[in-house]
Formats: C-alpha cells, structure tokens, sequence
C-alpha cells in the first residue's frame, strides 16, 4: 500500500486569487495600448524618429474603426471573411473528419493516403493561393477551396490519431459487454477520437483565419484582407491596423468561443486535467 | 486429471469451463502456456495464482475469447470459445471505464448494447450500481471517482449483462491494502447475492485464500498448473485463523519455488 505523499506547498504566485490574476492579466493589455500611445505620441511630437503617419495611435485606430462603420464597409469586410472563412472551414471539416474516420480503420487506406498526404503538408497551403486563382477563378471558390484546403491537414490527422489510438482496454471492454464492430466504432472508438477531432477543429478554424487574408490580398474586392491590401495602396496606415485589430479580436473571440464548447463536451475530463 | 474434486459440492455441479490441453506460443517463439488441462463447476469461485509470466492471465483471456490457444481448446458450456461474449464479463486492473460516460452510464452499456430501453435500463443499472454501494454516485464521470470506486463501477458494469461467467483479472491490484481488503469483502457479498462461475486471476496468496473455493497455483516456464488446492474454510474467513495461516505458508512455499525458477527478478 503506498500512503499519499504530502504534496509540497505550491508557489507563491500559483496561490495568487482568481480575481487577482484576472485583474493583472487586464492591466498587461492597458498597459500595451499605453505604451503603443505614449511612443506614438513622443514620436510625432518630440522624438520625430520618423514620420509621424507611419505609427498612428490607438485613437486614431479607433476613429477609423468608427469611420469605417458607419460607411458599412468594415460590416460588409467582416461579413466577406467570415463567409469564406466559414464556407472553407465546413468543406474541410467534413473531409478531414470523414477521411481521417475511414483511414484510421484501415491500415490498407492508410497506407496507400497518408504518404500523399506527407508529401503536401511540408508545402505551405500559400504555394498553391496563385495556382488555386487559376482553376477556380478569381470569385469566391478560389477562396473557399484556399481555405478548406489548409484547414484540412490539421483536421484529418488529429482525427486520424484519435482514430488509431483508442486504449485498446476499452475496445476489449466493450467487446466483453457484447459489442459487435459497428458498436465499437460508434461508442467507443468515435467518443474515444473525440478529443482529439475537436482539437483537430480548432487548429484548423484557427489556420481558416490565418490564411483568408493572404488569400483576400490577392484576388479579392471585399474582406479583411482587401481592407488591409487597399489601405496599403492609399497609404492609410490606421486602417491597415485596424483590419489587423478586427482580425485579432475575431479569431481570438471564435478561439473562446469553440474553447468553451470544447469543455462542454469534454466535460468529462475536467477532474483530471486540475 | 481431476485431483480436486474431492469437495462434495463440486460432485454435483457441473463443469462450466473446460480447459483442454491449452498451450499458447507467442510470435516471439516463448511458450507461456503448456498442455493447460483444468475443468471450473458452474457457480464456482476460483482463483488463478502466480508470479508474473506464469500465463494466468493469457489463461484468463483465452477464457475471455481475447487470445486463441495454439494448441487444445477452451471450452464454455461446452462449446468452444470464439471471439468475446456478453456472457463472459470482464473486470480489468485498470477498470476500462468509458471515461466519458459517467457511473451509471458505464453501468448502462451492456444493456444499451442489447437494445434494452432506456427507462429500463437505468434502472437496471441503477440496481447494480447500489449493490456495489455507489448509490449516489451515479453521475459522477470516472475522473471524478477514487480507484477503489471504479473497480466498483467496473464490477457493476459486468454483472449488469448478467454474464454466467465473471472473469477478473488482478482487479484489485492497483488498490491501497485497506480498499483492497473492503472490496475483496464486497466482492464475497455480491457473489453471495449474484452466483456466478468466477475466475479471479492474482498474485497475492492471501487474496486467494480469501476469496476462492479453489486456488490454481501456477508454474512458470512453461507457464502451467501445479497444484489445485480447494480451500475449505467457512466464510467468513478470518485472515490469522491459525488454519488460514497454515495454508497460506504452505501456497507461500509453492509460490515461492516458482519465482526461484525465474532467476534473480
């Protein structure tokens, strides 16, 4: 028998309270938007290290944000990304959890698919934006395919793993309670690859937000992407920034968001992950 | 072959499992079982035991269907065994709970396997889950229960598909000495309550004097059966009854010449 080890006492800022920590971690990001207006005000008033348009402030940022709306071009750039974004994604969601599903139960499949899918991951999916310009066209498909195809990698592997390394116990559990193969895969090796497919689908929603502006600097006369690619062209530095900002804010909120239905659904391991 | 049937009560039952001149070779060309022969009476309790790589636990998996012998035959009712069945129930040392179901719905699968409806068979599980004495435990997930927990939701799990057989491999092995001992009593309780013929694989000879009818000590290399001791002493069986002593020295010695056999471990 093995008495339980008293554990020792933990750092002291790993006692910090909650509240504590969540006001630090607030006055970090005020202190960012500080330090980004004191350096951008020194500079266009005294310092002069360069010209002054080059580094707007926070607030010009945001009168540019307010600007922008009221216009309704910044509504309509956010709709075009997360429309693309959103399209592109669901098509490689449903490829990669449907083909890492049915590779992960073949070694015959996997065998023949993974090696070509290893001969493309190396490739960044950016390679390919001009090419994927020429066969669907400067529209909204060369858009979408951009996209599902570079959501996809990470998608089908993380669920190809999840497949192939179900506890092999579990299975030997299920199939002594009297499950056929159909159950197996339907209540143990799916439930069991679950972790792993949702965070396959955050990484790649993560990736779907990472290559539409790239995307949108190409070929596109709507989205984040084009705001940031016109202001460039008209030099309106606030702007080019606040389509950063905008895409900041929205991938970091879609990030909680998905990371929020990720412990809803995995509720089951929260114990063991304090 | 049958040295043991000497206890009145095994005369009258019949066999239930028939182990028939079972050897298993691994690939790797090692012999861990070799011309196995051993016949189980229906509602009996045995108890598997040896030191490590004496094979009671491959015996125990060909029991289950999970491994095939190379040789000889593993008879269930006296029908071969093929492939893993709901009527052979397994407890693993590692309790093997669907992690993401909770208590009562790891008590549910057999059931929900065999298409039994859902109002039906909470309650069935819910019945299981209080005699293992989980009541009020029931939605809690595995993350959130102690090991001595699990092994009773484990335990729950197979008898809720009321299997004929219940095989347990070292099932309290990874349990403190005091769960240990409160389950191996819990376990005599249930058995009392829900006969069936169990196989209980272990290394620890207290524990199998304790529990079993009868105790098949193993030989290594080959792994294969030495002795077949029927335990006679009336339950509740008292661990420093001079008896028990007696007859844990004497397994004690039997043990011990095998692990001699494995060299310096």
């Amino acid at each position: 028998m093995s008495a339980s080890v008293a554990v020792a006492a933990p750092a002291a800022w790993m006692t910090l309270p909650r509240v504590k920590m969540a006001l630090l971690r607030s006055v970090s990001i005020a202190l960012f938007f500080l330090i980004w207006a004191v350096f951008s005000y020194a500079n266009a008033h005294y310092l002069k290290l360069f010209n002054a348009i080059l580094m707007p402030g926070p607030l010009d940022v945001f009168w540019t944000g307010v600007d922008l709306v009221q216009s309704g071009e910044l509504q309509r750039d956010i709709l075009a990304s997360m429309s693309r974004v959103l399209q592109g994604f669901c098509i490689a969601a449903v490829a990669g959890v449907g083909l890492g599903m049915v590779v992960g139960r073949s070694r015959l499949l996997e065998n023949l698919i993974d090696p070509m899918l290893e001969v493309l991951r190396p490739i960044p999916p950016l390679a390919f934006l001009p090419m994927m310009v020429l066969w669907f066209g400067i529209g909204e498909a060369s858009k979408i395919a951009f996209i599902a195809y570079a959501a996809f990698f990470p998608i089908f592997t993380t669920t190809l793993e999840g497949i192939k390394y179900v506890d092999p116990l579990l299975l030997r559990a299920a199939s002594s309670l009297g499950a056929t193969q159909r159950d197996l895969f339907r209540y143990v090796v799916l439930p069991a690859a679950m972790p792993g497919i949702i965070t396959g689908l955050r990484l790649g929603f993560g990736l779907s937000f990472f290559v539409i502006v790239a995307a949108e600097f190409i070929a596109a006369d709507s989205g984040l992407g084009y705001l940031i690619n016109d202001a460039r062209t008209f030099f309106l530095v606030s702007q080019m920034l606040l389509g950063a900002a905008v895409i900041g804010i929205i991938g970091f909120t879609f990030n909680r968001l998905l990371r929020m239905l990720e412990a809803r659904l995995l509720r089951w391991r929260k114990t063991s992950w304090t | 072959m049958d040295i043991m049937d000497q206890s009145p009560a095994a005369s009258v039952t019949r066999t239930k499992i028939r182990i028939e001149g079972v050897s298993k070779t691994f690939d790797n060309g090692l012999t861990a079982l070799a011309r196995v022969n051993l016949d189980l009476p229906e509602n009996s309790f045995t108890c598997l035991l040896g030191p490590s790589g004496c094979g009671k636990s491959t015996l125990l998996n060909m029991i289950a269907g999970f491994a095939e012998p190379t040789a000889g035959r593993v008879l269930v009712d006296g029908v071969a065994v093929k492939g893993a069945s709901a009527d052979r129930g397994m407890v693993f040392q590692e309790y093997a709970l669907f992690p993401w179901r909770t208590a009562v719905e790891n008590v549910e699968f057999g059931p929900m396997i065999r298409r039994m409806s859902r109002g039906e068979r909470r309650k069935l599980a819910m019945d299981y889950l209080e005699l293992v004495g989980l009541k009020g435990h029931e939605s809690k997930f595995p993350s959130e229960l102690s090991g001595g927990m699990k092994q009773r939701v484990a335990i729950a799990r197979a008898l809720a598909n009321n299997p004929s057989i219940l095989l347990m491999d070292e099932p309290f092995g990874a349990l403190d000495a005091q769960t240990r001992e409160i389950l191996q009593e819990e376990m005599l309780r249930i058995w009392e309550k829900a006969r069936k013929t169990v196989v209980f694989v272990t290394h620890s000879i207290s524990e199998a004097l304790f529990l079993a009818d009868r105790v098949v000590v193993m030989a290594t290399r080959p792994g294969s059966i030495k002795t077949v001791i029927d335990v006679d002493l009336p339950h509740p069986r008292e661990r420093s009854d001079p008896a028990f002593v007696a007859l844990e020295r004497q397994v004690k010695q039997l043990v011990r010449e095998e692990v001699d056999k494995l060299g310096v471990i």
